[in-house]
């Protein structure tokens, strides 16, 4: 697999965009960390664009790069080798560029500027989450034949887990208001990488105010360390399933 | 060689192949001739492995071939349309290719790569080669393993007169060895200098396979695009 990894990821390294994706990141945290002074306001500064910005572009320039490896991937699949090694092989190379991306675009400006636990707990949920939105890329791209299509349905994944799932959420608990739902609530907090990410860093930053209802809710039933542990975890999960789900679809995939 | 057994395959309601029952020998080369969308790509597809048949059975040298990958080792495949990635370069893309199948070739044939001339643009990006270059570097790729089967989509579409003579050349020195050769192409003058077999799909349906020889005298023509007519019309026909 690594045999196909290391020119899957030098061709994605020397991609415009992702050159572009990793400045415009260094220059959001450099310019945060210099406009606010505190650190701390610069990495709740930075939390934001690392919730909105790090799961659009991953999932989206993932999408892209997918559907444009096509005859490439076609070629793959005619050499003696498995299926399965050329979504692995494509989700490496992805993953390895959006994490370098990240650890130079964040991780550089926050070891200057805030090095700590929370500054470190940011540039991992980052790295965490633009994995998460590759896998998730993936699995779209293999069970969509159509580019157009494709690339909409990354968009529209996107829109939902970073804009429409918490007004769902606020939604239902208006909706249901009169019942004890607090323990449901932090399953719903699972069902979203985004939401799970945020809870992370709040949590290790430990600001209530910022933390909302579900972030305090995970406090109250897990505790700060516990809750860290296990949003963490249920993040690992978002990284791997769909990509396992990416690679079974793959496999019986006609080209 | 190649054997396939009532192998059916499906795309929604269109039938893209329907019940094929083939026997190719070594040494022969056959032509898959038919209109667009008859399921001459694929039927290619399914020897490849890349669309995965409903049902029927394809062996290779007596081997099930379905749902199984090694025996790809055995075959080279040049696609109808040749894109790699961007920013690779052309050196680095027969490097991968030899790194894949580092342990499954017995020799490197780099006559083609020679006859093209590849050192002189093997440091270029994939992005800056024009649409006949990429089809020269598919063709090698098909060509550097020595494969026994060829597989070879719209082989010339592309290729300049003087590429396109080489590539031709190439391919009657490999079938003159004794490996099997299987073409798809509308150019049928590009047809009738390669190949010795004929194969003819509609909509899935093989509706007939023989030696050229054969349809020639059969029909009267001298020629393989007059031949070809001729049996054409007489099917729509239904005769």
């Amino acid at each position: 697999m690594l045999r196909i990894v290391k020119y899957v990821l030098y061709d994605i390294l020397q991609n415009r965009i992702v050159i572009g994706y990793t400045l415009f990141l260094l220059a959001a945290s450099l310019g945060l960390f210099n406009l606010s002074g505190d650190p701390t306001k610069g990495l709740v500064g930075l939390l934001n664009v690392v919730l909105i910005v790090i799961p659009l572009v991953s999932i989206v320039f993932a999408t892209i790069h997918f559907y444009n490896a096509s005859e490439f991937i076609e070629l793959l699949a005619a050499q003696p080798i498995r299926r399965s090694v050329i979504v692995w092989s494509e989700f490496f190379g992805l993953a390895v560029a959006m994490i370098l991306a990240v650890l130079v675009g964040i991780g550089i400006p926050v070891v200057l500027f805030a090095s700590g636990a929370t500054g470190l707990t940011l540039v991992i949920v980052a790295a965490g989450l633009s994995v998460a939105f590759v896998s998730i890329a993936l699995l779209a791209s293999v069970m969509t034949r159509d580019k157009a299509k494709g690339i909409g349905v990354a968009l529209l994944l996107w829109f939902y887990f970073a804009l429409l799932y918490d007004a769902l959420v606020l939604y239902l608990m208006f909706s249901f208001a009169d019942y004890p739902l607090e323990k449901a609530m932090v399953a719903v907090i699972a069902l979203n990488p985004i939401d799970l990410a945020r809870v992370v860093v709040l949590l290790q930053m430990d600001i209530s105010a910022l933390m909302g209802y579900t972030g305090a809710l995970f406090r109250e039933f897990l505790g700060t360390g516990w809750g860290i542990g296990f949003a963490f975890a249920v993040l690992m999960l978002w990284v791997f399933v769909p990509i396992v789900v990416a690679v079974r679809v793959f496999r019986r995939k006609d080209l | 060689m190649l054997e396939s057994t009532l192998l059916s395959k499906s795309f929604g309601k269109l039938k893209a192949l329907d019940s094929v029952s083939i026997r190719m020998e070594a040494g022969q080369a056959v032509s898959l001739v038919g209109p667009n969308g008859s399921g001459k790509t694929t039927f290619l597809k399914c020897l490849l492995g890349l669309v995965i048949p409903d049902s029927g059975d394809l062996t290779l040298n007596g081997q099930h071939i379905l749902g199984t990958w090694d025996y790809r080792r055995h075959i080279g495949y040049m696609p109808q349309i040749g894109r790699y990635p961007d920013n690779m370069r052309v050196g680095q893309l027969f490097d991968m290719v030899k790194e894949i199948r580092r342990d499954t070739f017995k020799r490197v044939d780099d006559d083609l790569m020679r006859a093209f001339e590849v050192e002189t643009f093997a440091h270029k990006t994939m992005r800056t080669l024009s649409g006949g270059t990429r089809q020269k570097v598919s063709a090698c790729l098909a060509f550097l393993f020595d494969p026994d089967v060829l597989v070879l989509d719209e082989p010339t579409a592309g290729l300049d007169p003087l590429a396109s003579e080489i590539l031709k050349e190439k391919v009657l020195a490999e079938k003159s060895k004794g490996k099997l050769v299987l073409v798809t192409s509308h150019i049928l003058s590009d047809l009738e200098e390669l190949t010795t077999d004929v194969m003819y799909i509609i909509e899935g349906q093989v509706q007939f396979y023989q030696s050229i020889e054969a349809l020639k005298s059969r029909t009267g023509e001298d020629k393989l695009n007059r031949a070809l007519a001729q049996v054409m019309r007489k099917v729509d026909k239904g005769l």
